[in-house]
């Protein structure tokens, strides 16, 4: 199972854990398993099927969106990282 | 006078804290004042009694108490009518940034950052930074007396490497871009309880770049100009250079602005100037340039930055490389500023732009010029004349100037 690490606002879907496991091929396919155990979940991070605008997702540290966004492939030893858009340097 | 935070997305307000996500949407929180208080004792005649750093505004800042001040700020505005003839220009200004204290516009809002993580009490600040950042926030930790950890990409400009170890911080090279290193950095804020500037800290740090603003309008008596042209990397220093602006507004010292925004990007790395120019989200690039301080492919205040660029009717322009190092030489050799690869950005673009008759001849312009050149000296290092060199013998040098070319060709 990939491990998925979440941003401070995520944790309340993960009893408080910055990083949880979670099984599925495609990163849609991971987020809609924790989806299913922590409800509300997707929601928080989707809308209308895409990730939103202030959400940004990495599978292992590369930026999905620079790739197949939520088709993006997941392995089972794959991290996930949910992190809010913050910058400025 | 500091109200809250509150989300720029959803509205959602906060308590006054190290947090800068908003837990229902991610949107960005930002600071929310009490503008009818602050008009009751803001004035023009307070402000100009003020200190010359960017602490005269501070009615308009986020800090109640202690400041750390490398006295940053109230910067020159030079008429440049050098520069302006080159470009066919009839009024332009450059707000040169790049004499503050760690020699960018970053420490006005380190300044603020720093201040607020002393209210907040961490012992430990930290950043991600493209290396105008890390600069600062070596500085002002050094004279908070604060931890530090900062991390940049590895291989960032020797320059900017030099002038942040010199604080002595605890710099660390991450082996990959900007983004990635934001990345990291994001993740180590989510189990460290630092104070990162530009991320938990980053309402409060933000609102350091509306001086920028407020600079410009008082040192041209207190009115904006028609146009102003900003370097934009992550979009929050353009954005918040409006907010400043509009805040005067607010606060009865200015009547109106009449302001168009104009974003200057690389065309290497230029998501907010395509999504600008394409009426299209900002889209994510990998940055493929020289200019590496403005280099962030995924620019968190993008949206915002597109949105001011709209509001005010402004345009957005991006230089190639050969471009920027253009533009650093031709504001060297006209109004005597040496400014790192950012400034040719700015320069770059202005100058694309009048050229294209986008902007106008008439219009009074100012240029935001935010870093020094010092800082960048080796993306020059193939672009200069080499040195001539003769014995200490005047003969040899009368023969020099013998010589029917001039001294300047020779060079070449």
């Amino acid at each position: 199972m990939a491990i998925v690490r979440l941003a401070t606002p995520l944790r309340k879907y993960s009893q408080g854990k910055p990083e949880i496991t979670a099984p599925g091929k495609t990163l849609k396919e991971v987020i809609m398993n924790i989806d299913s155990a922590s409800p509300g979940f997707a929601e928080k991070i989707l809308e209308n099927d895409e990730i939103k605008r202030f959400v940004n997702i990495y599978v292992n540290n590369e930026d999905v969106r620079l790739g197949d966004g939520l088709n993006t492939k997941v392995g089972e030893k794959d991290t996930i990282s949910i992190l809010p858009a913050v910058s400025g340097g | 006078m500091i109200v809250g935070l509150k989300c720029r997305n959803c509205g959602k307000r906060y308590p006054e804290e190290p947090v800068s996500i908003c837990e229902d949407c991610f949107g960005p929180l930002e600071v929310e004042y009490d503008y009818e208080k602050i008009k009751e004792s803001l004035s023009i005649e307070k402000i100009e009694k003020g200190p010359n750093t960017l602490w005269r505004y501070k009615d308009l800042l986020p800090v109640k108490s202690k400041v750390v001040d490398l006295k940053a700020g109230f910067t020159p505005l030079h008429k440049a009518d050098n520069l302006a003839e080159e470009l066919g220009l009839k009024e332009l200004y450059i707000k040169n940034d790049s004499v503050n204290p760690t020699f960018s516009f970053k420490d006005r809002v380190v300044s603020v950052a720093v201040s607020k993580a002393l209210e907040f009490g961490f012992d430990t600040v930290g950043c991600a930074s493209t290396g105008n950042l890390a600069n600062s926030v070596a500085a002002h930790a050094a004279k908070a007396k604060l931890k530090c950890y900062i991390f940049i990409p590895a291989d960032l400009n020797l320059g900017k490497i030099i002038q942040t170890l010199v604080y002595g911080p605890n710099l660390i090279g991450v082996k990959g871009n900007y983004d990635e290193v934001n990345r990291l950095c994001t993740e180590i804020a989510g189990y460290y309880d630092w104070g990162f500037v530009n991320i938990n800290l980053r309402p409060y740090y933000a609102e350091g770049s509306k001086t920028l603003g407020y600079e410009v309008a008082e040192q041209l008596g207190w009115t904006t100009p028609d146009r102003i042209v900003v370097p934009v990397a992550s979009g929050s220093l353009l954005t918040k250079i409006w907010k400043g602006f509009n805040e005067l507004v607010e606060v009865d010292i200015i009547d109106e602005v009449k302001t168009r925004v104009t974003a200057a990007q690389a065309q290497g790395c230029s998501p907010v100037v395509t999504a600008f120019l394409t009426n299209s989200e900002v889209k994510p690039v990998r940055p493929n340039t020289i200019e590496k301080s403005l280099a962030i492919g995924n620019p968190a205040d993008g949206y915002y930055a597109v949105k001011v660029l709209k509001e005010s009717m402004g345009t957005a322009g991006a230089a190639s490389d050969e471009e920027i190092i253009d533009g650093i030489k031709l504001l060297a050799k006209t109004e005597g500023i040496f400014t790192e690869t950012a400034g040719g950005v700015v320069v770059g673009t202005l100058k694309k732009l009048v050229e294209n008759g986008e902007i106008d001849k008439d219009e009074r312009v100012v240029i935001y010029i935010t870093g020094n050149g010092l800082k960048t000296q080796d993306v020059l290092a193939d672009y200069l004349p080499s040195l001539i060199k003769i014995n200490p013998d005047l003969n040899e040098f009368n023969e020099l100037l013998k010589k029917k070319t001039t001294v300047k060709e020779v060079a070449i």
